[in-house]
């Protein structure tokens, strides 16, 4: 009885299970794997069955997508035709009619510059220069002044470049003063470590729309008389204020991450301590806090449109005063799903950069 | 060893060093000619790292002094710089910097403490890579080569700095055991060149064949130190005898 177990020959490629592969057995081992997950596929397609067709109905084929003229429309289904009619205050509120163009095309070059810099062989020496440029050309594009563009105050900027501006503004001043915050608070002189320490727990420990009334209201107060600051910088500086203590803990948590043993190697080189942040520590911590960086970034750019409650017209803001238009009265479901898809959009393109961004990083540790 | 130079490279004088109450290091007197290869051995615990971590001044000592090259090791942090860029370090650890290539590890020190040109520093690396036979990795990341490899790419990290001694940590005791060879070559290969060398390490044999002097330190104080030939085959102390017993 020693017939001696037959071995695959080492020149036969062993295949997978049949069951494991396909669509089936993708089917059988994700969806149908137990008991418990049958019971959930099973709820879910019962869940999908009730809402999925009506929503179908609702939103396409019972679907009003333009207006006849001078009527007011009715009718079961979605009315989408608000967002046509409506898209010019939504995106773009009190900005002058017939200057339209000069926020779109700022928000062209906005969406260029992004594009722009996914690609990150893109970031050498004109990456900086490149930018600058862009900000300028979008400043001088909405206020105007130069060129014979007439001057459009920063009180009528409103919706979508309004919320872009406060947003990206926002990011690129946290950004660094977080980072700054952090290195700060891990200092060894007592007196910045103090500051610094003070400075996060107090602004994290309010909410942004009470640090907005602040810059709205009080901080007026303390200003002499006949000096007037601009509304939209004062609710810029408090959303990079807020941020950026939020984005200090998050480096920090970065900075308690890199081995003792980079800072001993660095110095043993005689590197100096700005010069060991700067190459050594500093990119292996930010590159280690991309996500939550990005989390943080992502809900800063949906917490402008808390700006509202200082009477800044941001997008959110633009699209409820046109509800609140007799004639639109009633279609906020589709405005609102109009305004959540834009946006979605954005912050996905926020995370879908940080996925590729941790991705180009890796160095296969 | 040849005696012609008169001045020491290190000299440490009456050195203590405290961690909090714990007395880590007492009364350590150390000469160290250009030139001269060292293995301090010991049981863990015995402050043989912590000691050679206060000669770049990664430990701060308390009392005593420590000369590194003529400069005097104290608060102030340019006199430190100059001595840490005179003097390479060989961790346990490697301590590469995982986010840059073989060659960006190498070139760093050189190109923004000693303000090498960047080909420069670049053609050096090169020449020191192929010296520990590495030079085809050199765009590699370190997380991408096996420990003796990273060990040595970080010895040629060290050599670029163009160092007038070299520290070792322990620097084989993290290795595989069939990786411990080829740092212990290249290490022999820069005992050939006759660069000052401290070596904290239980490779008996290497202590053997490379050192001028052997110390035994344990609890924070040097209890024996001899030639190699005397330490191994004639131990004074007890405690040196039953460490050896133990160990070989």
């Amino acid at each position: 009885m020693s017939e001696p177990v037959t071995t695959t020959s080492a020149t036969e490629e062993i295949k997978p299970p049949v069951s494991n592969v396909g669509v089936l057995g993708w089917i059988k081992e994700n969806l149908f794997d137990g008991w418990f997950n049958t019971t959930l596929t099973l709820l879910t397609l019962f869940v999908l069955y009730k809402v999925l067709p009506p929503f179908v109905q609702w939103a396409f084929i019972d679907a009003i997508w333009s207006l006849t003229e001078g009527a007011r429309p009715g009718g079961d289904g979605a009315v989408w035709a608000v967002i046509p009619e409506n898209v010019r205050f939504i995106l773009f509120g009190f900005f002058p009619e017939g200057q339209t163009w000069r926020p779109i095309a700022a928000i062209l070059i906005l969406f260029a510059l992004v594009f722009y810099s996914k690609d990150l062989t893109n970031w050498n020496r004109f990456f900086g220069p490149i930018w600058t440029v862009g900000i300028l050309v979008m400043g001088v594009l909405m206020y105007g002044g130069i060129f014979g563009l007439p001057v459009v105050e920063t009180s009528k900027w409103s919706g979508f470049p309004l919320t872009l501006t406060l947003s990206l503004f926002g990011m690129v001043g946290a950004y660094p003063l977080g980072v700054l915050l952090a290195l700060g608070r891990r200092s060894r002189m007592p007196a910045i470590k103090s500051l610094c320490v003070v400075y996060i727990e107090l602004i994290r420990g309010v909410p942004l729309i009470s640090l907005l009334f602040m810059s709205s209201v009080m901080f007026p107060l303390f200003l002499p008389e006949g000096m007037t600051i601009d509304k939209i910088l004062r609710a810029q500086i408090a959303i990079i204020l807020f941020t950026a203590a939020y984005i200090a803990e998050v480096v920090r948590g970065g900075l308690q991450a890199i081995p003792k043993g980079q800072y001993e190697a660095a110095e043993s080189l005689g590197l100096p301590y700005g010069l060991t942040m700067r190459l050594i520590i500093l990119p292996q911590a930010l590159k280690i806090v991309i996500p939550p960086t990005v989390g943080i970034l992502i809900s800063a750019f949906k917490d402008t449109s808390l700006v509202v409650i200082i009477a800044l017209y941001d997008l959110l803001k633009t699209t409820q005063v046109t509800l609140s238009n007799p004639k639109w009265m009633g279609f906020s479901t589709e405005a609102y799903i109009f305004l959540a898809i834009l946006y979605f959009i954005c912050c996905y393109v926020m995370s879908s950069f940080s996925r590729k961004l941790e991705k180009a990083l890796h160095t296969g540790r | 060893m040849t005696e012609t130079n008169e001045n020491p490279i290190i000299e440490i004088t009456a050195m203590h060093k405290w961690y909090g109450d714990f007395h880590v290091l007492n009364d350590i007197n150390l000469q160290v000619q250009q030139g001269e290869r060292i293995v301090i051995c010991g049981p863990s615990g015995s402050g043989k790292s912590t000691l050679i971590r206060c000669i770049n001044r990664l430990e701060e000592h308390q009392r005593g002094s420590i000369v590194v090259d003529g400069i005097e090791l104290t608060n102030d942090i340019k006199n430190i710089e100059q001595v840490r860029a005179e003097v390479g370090m060989v961790f346990q650890h490697f301590n590469l910097f995982p986010h840059l290539t073989i060659l960006d590890n190498l070139t760093l020190g050189p190109i923004w403490v000693r303000k090498t040109p960047k080909k420069e520093a670049e053609d050096i690396a090169m020449m020191f890579l192929e010296k520990v036979q590495i030079a085809d990795q050199a765009m590699k990341y370190p997380g991408q080569l096996s420990g003796g490899q990273q060990q040595r790419v970080a010895i040629a990290r060290s050599l670029c700095m163009k160092p007038n001694v070299m520290l070792f940590d322990e620097p084989t005791s993290a290795l595989d055991p069939e990786m411990v060879k080829e740092v212990l070559d290249v290490m022999i290969q820069l005992a050939e060149d006759g660069i000052t060398m401290l070596v904290v390490t239980h490779e008996m044999g290497f202590a053997k064949s490379v050192a001028h002097r052997v110390m035994f330190m344990d609890a924070g104080k040097v209890v024996e130190e001899n030639n190699p030939h005397d330490f191994f085959d004639n131990p004074q102390h007890e405690r040196t005898q039953l460490f050896l017993s133990q160990i070989l």
